[in-house]
Formats: structure tokens, sequence, C-alpha cells
């Protein structure tokens, strides 16, 4: 800037230094200097990973059970997290178990977030009546705490990978809506929309030109602040025995069946909910370092 | 304050409708047909189309929905499937139970959360305000019904010092205000309060943070304020936020105990609800929601009406 200044004072346009930073390089540079979201990004990508390649790892089979070989402890040779209450290997079960965990508790999530952008941003730009139907009908969702909703409708319709999916997914479309509208109506209100529209762009060109882009990144930030609520949830659902069915792994489930082993091996059944917690944990700063990085306030 | 508390009212009936709509489509959405629970297998058409015709279920959709908001309004919410007895009088039972063991933890969780808050907020930057960051991000994070199995290792299990399931000794539903049903709460009350904690330091921070660097905080030390009596303008500035977030998380501890219910087998709202759940005991099922749905609703209702009592301006809005 120093130097491009008295060249400004001669009246001439300054010569083109160099191009200036981009928003999502800035995000980008941002975030890889923060160690921690790095860490937890680090954490979460093994975890999925490790999930998606679970039968190349070469682990034991997460679905075969030995009578003789229950509640082993951990580190019990052979089975370095020992196994559950049919003599399954832990280790296994619990790589194994991120497959639907992660699965269920991510992607209603990112249903949400297509589907709740979709309508929010529809109430925010329309307006009038449109909005107040959309709203004034996810007001009435928030008269429900989120786990209240999301056990009436998965209790009402059955137990169920399908099932949780969309009791997830309703769960989380209006906190979205409602944020998504909040930010649409703040942009559409702005001159440059006025501008663009004065153009004579139509309607559908000014959202998909300019009002996408600016409030895309609020929404998206909000979004990922409610993934590991929606993880804790899933994994919930499957521990009321609500969710995922036996025999499959999923931490929730075995978290539940672990707990007549209470008394037997304590330690061995809290690992499950370990799992969930460090995935919840990491999905929180991954958020909040997400956050921070894009400029985002609340 | 009267013109006020009558537009929030009237702003409660279409969310109280669309509840009661959400509650009796819970019903229309479960699969299978609510007759074959009662009906037996070899029930002739002409005896399934008289059972059909005598619990109204050959009306139109619209016609059950105002014949079930009828008997709602008598107070009649059906009977349970399960047991024959009338839902109103199961869910009440356990509703007191839930609401004991929410208020516990609120009682645990909004004191220690507001300190810890403050706290962070005061000390901006510092360790102080890193470490209760910290802990409340922890907080949030954690799956309460994993936290409620951990303490019920350590405190039960391992050490033997409190109960681990029931509200008191042996199996006794109803409460009574003595040490041994005490006992029982502590467990479920104390991992019930974990998120809330978290959730109330991370707001009351970022209401002290922003407060404290506001203009009249200057100009009360500038006359000769002492500190206390700063932070008493200061908490009086962060009421009426902070109470509404307190407020709403009573609400969440209500529906939320659900799953700690479960762990700790405490006769609640939510223990009978998965207990509906697991016999389909559909009336019952949809009588627990509509119950807590609408307490949720009445406590917002109560919050927002203290809030705007607090600080006037919110009643201009």
């Amino acid at each position: 800037m120093a130097l491009a200044e008295p060249e400004m004072m001669d009246g001439r346009e300054p010569a083109p230094m160099e191009k200036p930073q981009g928003y999502w390089a800035g995000v980008g540079e941002r975030l890889l200097q923060d160690k921690l979201t790095m860490a937890c990004f680090g954490v979460l990508m093994l975890l999925i990973l490790s999930a998606v390649f679970a039968p190349w790892l070469g682990l034991a089979d997460p679905y075969k059970g030995s009578m003789i070989a229950r509640l082993k402890p951990i580190g019990t040779e052979g089975y370095p997290l020992g196994t559950d209450e049919q003599g399954r290997d832990m280790l296994a079960r619990l790589i194994y178990g991120g497959r639907l965990t992660l699965f269920i508790g991510l992607m209603p999530v990112v249903f949400a977030f297509f589907i709740g952008s979709f309508l929010g941003v529809l109430a925010g730009y329309v307006g009038g009546l449109t909005n107040t139907i959309i709203m004034r009908t996810i007001d009435v969702f928030f008269a429900f705490p989120s786990v209240l909703l999301a056990i009436a409708i998965s209790g009402a319709l059955g137990a169920g990978i399908f099932n949780s999916l969309v009791s997830l997914t309703i769960v989380f479309i209006p906190p979205i809506t409602r944020v998504a509208e909040a930010v649409t109506s703040g942009v559409r209100s702005l001159d440059y929309i006025d501008a663009a529209r004065a153009t004579g762009a139509n309607n559908w060109t000014v959202i998909r030109m300019h009002v996408i882009g600016n409030v895309l990144s609020p929404i998206f930030v909000y979004a990922t602040s409610l993934t590991s609520v929606c993880m804790i949830l899933a994994a919930g659902l499957s521990f009321l025995g609500i969710g995922v069915r036996p025999p499959e792994p999923e931490w929730g489930l075995m978290l539940n069946t672990l707990r007549s082993a209470i008394y037997i091996n304590p330690w061995l059944s809290a690992l499950p909910g370990m799992m969930i917690f460090v995935t919840s944990l990491c999905l929180n700063l991954l958020s909040d370092g997400l956050r921070s990085a894009m400029n985002v306030r609340d | 304050m009267l013109s006020y508390l009558i537009r929030r009212l009237i702003l409660v009936l279409p969310v109280a409708f669309g509840v009661s709509v959400i509650c009796f489509m819970l019903v229309q959405i479960a699969p299978g047909d609510p007759l074959t629970a009662i009906m037996p297998i070899d029930a002739t058409a002409e005896e399934q189309a008289a059972m059909r015709a005598a619990y109204g279920l050959d009306k139109p959709l619209a016609v059950q929905y105002a014949i079930w908001i009828g008997n709602l309004a008598q107070g009649d919410m059906g009977k349970s499937i399960a047991t024959g007895r009338p839902v109103a009088a199961e869910v009440f039972g356990a509703v007191n139970n839930s609401l004991l063991l929410a208020a516990s933890a609120a009682v645990i969780a909004f004191p220690i959360g507001v300190f810890l808050g403050f706290l962070a907020g005061y000390f901006r930057d510092t360790w102080i305000d890193r470490a209760v960051t910290a802990a409340s991000i922890t907080g949030v994070s954690l799956p309460n019904y994993w936290l409620g199995i951990v303490l019920v290792i350590i405190f039960s299990v391992n050490l033997g010092w409190l109960p681990s399931m029931g509200a008191g000794p042996g199996g006794s539903q109803a409460w009574v205000w003595n040490w041994e049903h005490m006992r029982h709460l502590i467990l479920p009350a104390v991992t019930l309060s974990v998120v809330p904690i978290g959730i109330v330091a991370r707001t009351v921070r970022a209401l002290a943070g922003d407060i404290l660097t506001q203009d009249f905080v200057q100009a009360l030390y500038a006359k000769g304020m002492t500190r206390m009596d700063v932070l008493w303008h200061v908490a009086r500035n962060a009421a009426a936020t902070a109470l509404s977030v307190m407020g709403l998380q009573l609400g969440y501890l209500l529906g939320g105990s659900i799953l700690i219910e479960t762990v700790f087998n405490w006769p609640g709202s939510g223990f009978l609800l998965s207990n509906a759940i697991f016999q389909r005991d559909l009336p019952l099922l949809q009588g627990t929601i509509l119950v807590l749905a609408l307490l949720f609703v009445a406590m917002n209702l109560i919050v927002d009406v203290a809030q705007a009592a607090i600080d006037p301006r919110i009643q201009r809005t």
C-alpha cells in the first residue's frame, strides 16, 4: 500500500500489483494456522477413514462372537480392547461402529442444510404470505425440545436406520431454516439487491448470483455447529433402542448392550461412549474454528 | 405490561394448535394398523369394521382430530393400551418426577454456570477464561447418557457411595423428602446438569464480556462507584438475556431427561415414554409428548413475560 500512494497522488490509476487474496484462500490460511482446529480435523478424518476402510484394516470379524471369550478386559492377548458381552472383538466393533454412527450422526445435518437453506432463502427472499406460512410452521417445531422431537418421531416410526435419518432431519430443518431466513432477509434489504433488480435480472438470477453467495457461509457455519448435537442424538436414539438394530455395530447401541456388564468389566463398557464424546468434542471445536476463520458473527 | 401479556398469549394459541396437530399426526405416521394391536388375528372383516367404527377410525382425519381435541379439552387423553389405565393419570405422575429431576439439575447448573461464565467474561483472555471455555465446550460435547454410565461406574460400582437406579429405596415411585430418596436423586441430577452448565457459562461469558466493554461501565467507574456496585449494574443488564437462556434450558432439561431417566431407571416421563415406545403404546406416547411439549411452550411463555418484566425495552418490540 505504501508503494501505491505516490501514484494515487498523481491522480492516475495505480498499477495492478498483485491479485488480492480471495475469501476462501484467507479462510484456508487461517484454518491452517489454527492448531487445535487442525488437530480436531485430523482426528475426525482418522475416524472417518478408518470406518470407511475398516474391511481392509485386518481387523477381526465384528459380528463373530465367542461364548468362551466374553467380556475379556482391555489388553487381553488377541483382543487389544477386550471383547463385548457376546465375545466379539471390541476394537473391530468400535472401528466398524464408526460407519453407521458417523453416517447417521452427520447425514441428517447435510439433508437439513439443503432443505432448511431452501426454505429459509425462499421465505426470506419472497417474504409476505410465503414467509408467514413457512416461518409459522417452523415455529411450531420449536415448541419441542430437540431430544423430545427426535424420540417422538423415531418412537412412532419405529427402529431402523432410515427412520432415524428421517426423524433427525426433521429435527434440524427448523433451526437451519430460521437462521437462513434471518440472514436472507438481512441481505435482501441491501442496496446491491435493488441494483441487480434494476438491471432487469429476474428473481432466480438475483438469488443465484447475489443472494446465495452471501448467505451460504453463515448458514453453513451454523449447520456445522449442529453436527455435534446430531451425533449425540443419533447415538442416543440407538442407545434407547429406537435407532440401529442389533447386531449391527453402532456406538450408542453398543453402549446400551454393554450396560449389563458395568459390574463385571466397567471401563470396557464405557468405551463406545468415549468414541461418541471424542467425535462430538472434535465436531464442536472444528465448528468453532471454522466460525472464527470465516469471520461469521452470531 | 398487560397488553404485552395479552399479545404474547394470543401468539401462543397457534403454536399450541400446531403442537396438538403434530402429536395427533404421530399416531398417523406410525406403521401398521392401530387395530392389529387389540384385535385377534382371526377377526372377520365385519368385526374389524365394527371395531373401527367403535374407535372412530372410519371417520375422516379431520373429524378424528376434532374428536380427539374435544376429549382432550375434557382431560381425557385416552387409555394406555399396555395397562388400560387412563393416559392422563400415568403422564401426570411421571411428569412430577421429571419436574423434580429437571428442577434439581437446574438448581445445580444455573448458579455454577452463571458464576463460571461471569468469571470468564470478567477475566477475558486470561487463563481463567480459557479454562472456563474449555470446560464449557467439554460440557456441551458430553453425551450425557454416557456421562451417567461413567458416574455410575465411579460412584456406584467402584466406590459404592450412591445407588445407581430408581427414585427411592425398594423401587419407590413416590417422592418423599428424606435422605434415602435424596441419595437416589444425586447422580441423575448431576449428570443432567452438565450440559446446561456449559451452555449457561458460554452465554453469560459472552454477555458479561460485551457489557463490560460498553461506555456506561467506564462512566460508572468515573463517577466513583465501587467495583461491586458496577458489577451489580452489569448483572442487571445481563439478567434478561441470561434468564431467557436459563428458562429455555429448564424446558430442555424436562424434555432432555429422557435418556438420563433411562440410564437411571428414574420413574419420570422419559422412562414412561421409552416404555410406551417398546410396547407400541401409541396413546401413551402421544399423551406424554403432548404434555411435555405444552409444558415447554408454557415455560417459554413464562420466560418471555419475566424477561419483559425485567427489561421494559422488550415490551415495545
